[in-house]
């Protein structure tokens, strides 16, 4: 079973679009949607939902004001400036504080330090996430909550039901769309994938993130793949990004061209692959051709290397 | 006053509409990049004079003359941090988010605190504006505490512009919380759309006032427009695409400097923001 | 002696799981007696992070004095070498085939963790 998370440092490059693309191409995989924070892909592969679960992670503090005394405790002790003073008093006249549920991180010290044991801490609720079919396949999607703190442990479940999916069905192929940065959530995408394609785009802004992404992939060792969107708006930068891609160790799997096909492929609620034949659609078959057949010899290739071991 | 420049989906053109609202302001401005995971102010801007800090989350260390092995440490932990096992704790600083729970915890004094490296702060300057940038160390996973230190640096007698990563959890929140106006700048495609009106729901959640600012307004259609309208919420401009912003973009230069003719378009939205923040407090 | 083995099923014929932090449960065997019981691990499932190292202390505290896991990561390896626990690998067959198998002495045991960490 292989795994293709598809990332791009800088937002805005095309993941998303070009993971719908290979979704279409794959017609089978299992496809997850990790980019729990600005969930996108259902747009295009307009998902069938099967089965909806909540998301619990992590604790929230709340204050309970009929126990309270209102002695300060929580305040001198809270790191993330979570609490703050309101305007209501307590019983024995001190103001009463209350736990702004955006800044609470849910570590537990107010609760702990409580002399009263005036703080609740129950479970958090941070989202929902959702098992649906599409035409391509089965597809595994979630949403985070607002001001949800974006660990990763959303991302791997994702993933986690994906490959459940993928061996329950006999599916050899899940296609990630993940997401963008280098924190939690992105490391969360990517471990122990069987390949990473970097989707970038000629600007210095794109080049910068790209670096600092593939450091991550490096670090964690994986097969790094890189593509440059919207290639024309700038030939020099393009050169200049496909040579240090392969410098620091990256396979350069293809170029696509700037088009409005892609806005206009997107208005329409269609992948790439069905919304033309034109240039675009062409360079991402060549770039999916490039990219499985580099991920087949990687495989080939670790496979005869553990078989002499 | 300070504004923050935010967005749901990420590409939407935050750091180029930030930025040229930093260079048209007449006044003093402070630009704080809090996209620490992928900051690019920089490449536009080009500050000047620069020195760097490094930035420090406290975790715990271990005096182990000092432990006895009773493992309130492990039971305080949220995180799975610090593992209290027979012997001695294991510490894990990669998990701990550094509330101080465990120190504070045991009993025996056994636990201190030491400075981790996160990430670091860069500060430089570029004519009327003040450039302070955090980024984080590639392999860090928490971007807050990150972002509340570059926050440290904001001033109230200038105009402060916070360039704020995209999304709209824990990192975007950071970087907006506290903002006397948020805009929110999207493109009017169903992935515009769809990542807005999550933005709009984060700041709806958060009691916040904000604004929407359309940018390549006619590469799509009319949905985030008639959105705004149903939902009564302004549209502060909007920027029509051109692919010479786009190629200065790929270049490094700044919006102004591919149209110098949008500049009243930015001195108009710095009023229209510096008008709605006078009229809430009025 | 008692070995914890990582499964999604209950009983000798469920496979081994491959994951060792958010496996569902462990399947704790008793080779002297030849009996067993199962140690609950879901709780990991909703952890935000660090799964792997309260699996790990799962194991601890359930008493066994080896894990057999198909993956173990760095976090997890080191709690359970720190508390003298070896960790052995082994395929997705059913549990009592791999018990079989480590009583033959033909798992490999870990050295170091062998995938790399994550959230």
């Amino acid at each position: 079973m292989k795994e293709i998370v598809v990332i791009s440092g800088k937002g805005g490059t095309g993941k998303t679009s070009l993971t719908a693309a290979f979704a279409a191409l794959a017609n089978g995989a299992v496809l997850a949607d990790c980019d729990v924070d600005a969930a996108d892909l259902h747009l295009i592969l307009d998902p069938q939902v099967l089965a909806q679960n909540e998301f619990i992670s992590g604790h929230e503090a709340i204050i309970d004001p009929a126990k309270c005394i209102g002695c300060g405790a929580c305040l001198a002790n809270c790191r993330f400036e979570a609490v703050r003073q309101t305007d209501i008093l307590t019983a024995s006249g001190e103001r009463l504080p209350a736990i702004d549920p955006f800044a609470c991180e849910g570590c537990g010290v107010c609760v702990r330090f409580c002399p009263v044991q005036a703080i609740d801490f129950p479970s958090r609720h941070c989202g929902a996430w959702y098992l649906s079919s599409t035409r391509f396949g089965p597809m595994v999607h979630a949403r985070l909550g607002v001001a949800a703190e974006n660990s990763g442990k959303l991302v791997s479940l994702v993933r986690r039901e994906a490959r459940r999916i993928a061996t329950d069905e006999g599916r050899d192929l899940i296609l990630v769309d993940g997401p963008p940065g280098i924190g939690c959530p992105v490391i969360a995408s990517m471990t122990g994938a069987s390949a990473v394609l970097i989707v970038t785009e000629p600007t210095l802004s794109g080049v910068h993130d790209m670096e600092r992404v593939m450091k991550l992939g490096a670090h964690f060792r994986l097969p790094v793949h890189v593509c440059v969107n919207k290639w024309d708006i700038n030939a020099d930068m393009t050169g200049r990004i496909e040579t240090k891609a392969i410098e620091a160790g990256a396979i350069v799997v293809g170029r696509i061209p700037f088009s409005s096909e892609v806005t206009q492929a997107q208005l329409a609620g269609k992948s790439l692959i069905e919304y033309s034949d034109g240039p675009v659609s062409n360079a991402v078959r060549k770039i999916w051709d490039s990219l499985c057949w580099h991920v087949d010899a990687t495989e080939t290739s670790s496979l005869e290397r553990s078989a002499t071991n | 006053m300070r504004v923050a420049v935010a967005s749901g989906k990420g590409g939407t053109g935050k750091t180029t509409v930030a930025v040229a609202l930093a260079l048209a302001a007449t006044q003093e401005v402070q630009y704080l990049d809090c996209d620490v995971e992928e900051p690019n102010g920089q490449i536009f801007l080009n500050p000047k004079r620069i020195c760097q800090e490094a930035v420090t989350v406290p975790v715990p260390a271990l005096n182990a003359g000092l432990c006895n092995g009773c493992g309130e440490c492990g039971s305080i932990c949220q995180f799975n941090a610090i593992v209290a096992l027979k012997t001695k704790p294991l510490l894990f600083p990669e998990l701990c988010h550094g509330c101080g729970g465990c120190v504070k915890a045991c009993p025996q004094k056994a636990l201190y605190e030491q400075n981790k490296t996160i990430g670091q702060l860069t500060m430089g300057g570029c004519g009327h504006i003040s450039y302070i940038q955090g980024r984080l160390a590639v392999g860090e996973a928490m971007s807050p505490p990150l972002i509340r230190a570059v926050k440290k640096y904001l001033r109230p007698d200038c105009l402060n512009i916070i360039d704020s990563p995209p999304g709209t959890s824990c990192p975007m929140i950071s970087a907006v919380r506290g903002s006397d106006f948020t805009l929110l700048v999207t493109e009017p495609t169903p992935f515009g759309l769809h990542d807005l009106q999550l933005a709009v729901a984060a700041m709806r959640e958060l009691e916040m006032p904000f604004g929407v600012v359309i940018n390549r307004c006619d590469s799509g259609d009319r949905r985030v427009e008639d959105y705004c309208q149903s939902q009564q919420i302004s549209v502060m401009a909007s920027i029509p695409e051109q692919r010479s912003i786009a190629e200065a973009y790929s270049r490094g230069e700044t919006l102004l400097d591919a149209a110098p003719a949008m500049r009243s378009i930015f001195e108009g939205l710095l009023e229209a923001v510096r008008l709605s923040v006078a009229g809430r407090a009025a | 002696m008692k070995i914890a083995l990582t499964t999604s099923g209950e009983n000798l014929t469920a496979p081994l799981e491959s994951r060792f932090g958010r496996a569902p449960r462990f399947l704790l065997y008793d080779l002297a007696t030849d009996t067993f019981e199962l140690v609950d691990n879901s709780r990991n499932l909703n952890a935000a992070q660090g799964a792997g190292i309260q699996a790990a202390q799962n194991v601890v505290r359930a008493g066994a004095a080896s894990l057999i896991t198909g993956h173990c990561g760095p976090k997890a390896f080191r709690v359970l070498s720190e508390s003298g626990i070896p960790v052995y690998l082994a395929e997705s067959d059913t549990v009592a085939e791999v018990i079989e198998k480590f009583r033959n002495g033909s798992l490999p045991r870990q050295e170091q963790a062998d995938v790399e960490g994550h959230w």
